[in-house]
């Protein structure tokens, strides 16, 4: 065989190589948009229907009716508020970490240790404590939870990425006039930014994905999606309209957010990894 | 009146005590290099005056006002950086404006400011680049231009040549030179190259561990070195050292090398040395004031001695040539064809008039 034809013959195994492994991953995704769209009979129906005969927004209309969807909103308003709060003052931390060595050399380590901690050990304590303190199911408490545990991983991260910006940058324009504020606002956050997108992603994932802090923290009023998915899942029979329709509004807004921030996401991850 | 002025400056970090007593001044439209190898102190001292690193003890004036507290931003001062620190999301023009919108300079203004240093550094068609697309020569035009705008009253460099290849190098040389000429700005110039240090400086400032070895005119560090270290670092190739004695010989002084080879110093030199007759001392000799004997009289001064080539160097206009002197590895700076190859036995002239004699022990200049 020539050289060139065992070359064709090795991208193309390649190619149905990787096709197979995104089928394979892209399955349950597949199945769960599916599911949400069927008739309870098609849900149940054997064989399994791989295409529904008509695309039905039922499941979805119940969880509006219902009231449900609220969950999604309740997820957002945590996720994105915690994530706000943890990224300004993480990052304003990490600059003190990182230009000013606050703390010593092991300042860093003992945050960032902070973050190992098992949720599960931690979380009934703080329901005793926020019972006492009548934080239990409002958005104060998760926020403030949310924050107080992604701090550490923000500031880790964004200690890092601070490290690689060239100082001289920052003393150029500390020189040229510009006060220690300003500098983080034009130099620091810009010279950043992939890297301020990335951890944004992961801190909202986080909170987005939490489950156990959720279940125990909250009721009815600040119940996430996550939690409300359980609700469907009954000691008689599983509503599988609704969890997937619950699960395609949880997981629609993470796409959306990764799609249009996928460019920083790579360069903020592999900033961080090629650091010497 | 002085535009800098520093007294008695001592910098640590932690236990390490990297300036140490620095006492300077520095006239209104003088272009000082403070030159010495890495670790000297020079970069450390340079951060201070911008106000980059805290001092540990002494005072720092700029135009009278004391500045030990200011920010660097209250300094009154433009820097140039070694890396250019050039923000690479700006473009060429944003990146020169930088300094002005921080003074809140009105847009018209910068504008003609802009353009005109851009102009003036041959950059006005690369405005509009980003700075990833310019190449190494340009970028420092850019980093030059973004302090020239700023019309300060003190202009700092911080090796700012020294990432470029050697040709750009020596072309970036005369452009600042230029521009201080242009600009008449007291201008503090940072640098290990000692060839940069002489063909910039009005005056040089030699460091060595935290301290002024010694501060003049470049001819005048050259001519009249006050230590060996002085003598040894201007000069490239440097001065060779030679172990010798100072004795007496007819009436005046001669210098014995360790093969006994008696070389007699000028009778007005001899006076001056009478005092330090028999000591042990180091001859110090310039390549360049080492020529090819001719057979007609030797200038009063000269002297002859004979010596095998070991080594042959040619430069094109000069060549360097390496031999044995008083046991030393020794280097010649002769015309282009004065030898041809090694192991020729050549008379070589020693100008006598020129060498100067160290004390072995303190390394001061005799």
């Amino acid at each position: 065989m020539k050289l060139s034809q065992r070359r064709n013959m090795r991208l193309a195994l390649r190619y149905v190589a990787a096709t197979l492994l995104t089928l394979f991953f892209l399955f349950p995704i597949y199945w769960l948009f599916m599911i949400s769209f069927k008739t309870a009979d098609e849900i149940y129906a054997y064989p399994p229907v791989w295409w529904p005969s008509s695309i039905q927004f039922s499941n979805y209309l119940v969880l509006f009716k219902d009231g449900d969807a609220a969950t999604v909103g309740n997820s957002l308003i945590v996720a994105g508020v915690s994530t706000v709060i943890a990224m300004f003052l993480g990052t304003i931390c990490a600059y003190s970490l990182a230009r000013f060595r606050t703390g010593g050399e092991n300042l860093a380590n003992w945050i960032i240790s902070q973050r190992m901690v098992p949720p599960i050990a931690v979380v009934f304590p703080i329901f005793l404590l926020y019972v006492w303190f009548g934080w239990v199911d409002t958005y104060f408490g998760l926020i403030l939870l949310y924050t107080a545990f992604n701090l550490p991983y923000v500031i880790w991260m964004m200690r890092g990425y601070i490290l690689d910006i060239p100082i001289a940058l920052e003393q150029a324009a500390l020189v040229d006039g510009y006060t220690r504020w300003q500098v983080l606002w034009k130099v620091v956050f810009p010279m950043c930014r992939a890297g301020l997108f990335a951890t944004a992603i992961f801190t909202f994932v986080f909170a987005w994905n939490d489950f156990i802090f959720a279940l125990v923290l909250t009721r009815t009023e600040v119940a996430t999606y996550t939690v409300q998915v359980t609700h469907y899942f009954g000691g008689q029979s599983n509503f599988w309209g609704k969890i997937s329709a619950m699960s395609v509004l949880g997981t629609l807004p993470i796409f959306i957010v990764v799609a249009f921030m996928q460019k920083y996401l790579v360069r903020g991850i592999s900033l961080g990894a090629v650091k010497g | 009146m002085a535009d800098l002025k520093i007294t008695g400056l001592h910098k640590y970090y932690g236990s390490m005590h990297a300036v140490r007593g620095i006492d300077l001044e520095i006239p209104a439209g003088e272009f000082t290099v403070l030159v010495g190898q890495s670790g000297c102190g020079k970069s450390t001292l340079l951060r201070t005056i911008a106000g980059l690193e805290d001092i540990s003890s002494g005072t720092i004036e700029i135009a009278g006002e004391v500045v030990n507290d200011l920010a660097p931003r209250d300094r009154d001062i433009a820097m140039v950086f070694q890396n250019y620190a050039l923000y690479p999301y700006m473009r060429v023009y944003d990146n020169i404006a930088f300094g002005l919108r921080a003074r809140k300079t009105p847009k018209q203004e910068i504008e003609e400011k802009v353009q005109r240093a851009a102009r003036m550094l041959a950059i006005d068609h690369l405005l509009d680049r980003y700075p990833r697309q310019l190449s190494g020569g340009q970028l420092q035009r850019v980093a030059i231009g973004r302090a020239v705008v700023r019309n300060a009253r003190l202009y700092l460099f911080d090796e700012p040549l020294s990432n470029l290849d050697a040709q750009l190098r020596d072309e970036m040389r005369g452009e600042i030179k230029r521009l201080h000429q242009e600009l008449d700005k007291t201008m503090i110039y940072v640098t290990h190259d000692q060839i940069e240090a002489m063909t910039m400086a009005d005056r040089i400032v030699l460091l060595r561990d935290g301290r002024i070895e010694q501060a003049g005119s470049p001819l005048d560090l050259y001519e009249r070195p006050a230590t060996k270290y002085v003598a040894g670092f201007l000069g490239s190739p440097s001065m060779n050292f030679i172990p010798a004695q100072l004795v007496s010989q007819d009436n005046g002084l001669a210098v014995r090398l360790s093969d006994g080879a008696l070389l007699s110093l000028p009778a007005d030199r001899g006076n001056r040395f009478s005092r330090h007759r028999d000591r042990e001392v180091t001859l110090g000799v310039r390549p360049e004031h080492i020529s090819r004997a001719a057979d007609d009289a030797l200038r009063p001064g000269v002297v002859c001695h004979e010596v095998t080539i070991d080594l042959v160097q040619p430069t094109g206009s000069r060549t360097y040539a390496t031999f044995l002197l008083g046991g030393v590895e020794t280097v010649a700076e002769l015309k282009a064809h004065d030898v041809s190859a090694p192991n020729e036995t050549v008379k070589l002239a020693l100008d006598m008039n020129r060498v100067v004699l160290i004390d072995p022990a303190s390394e001061e200049v005799l």
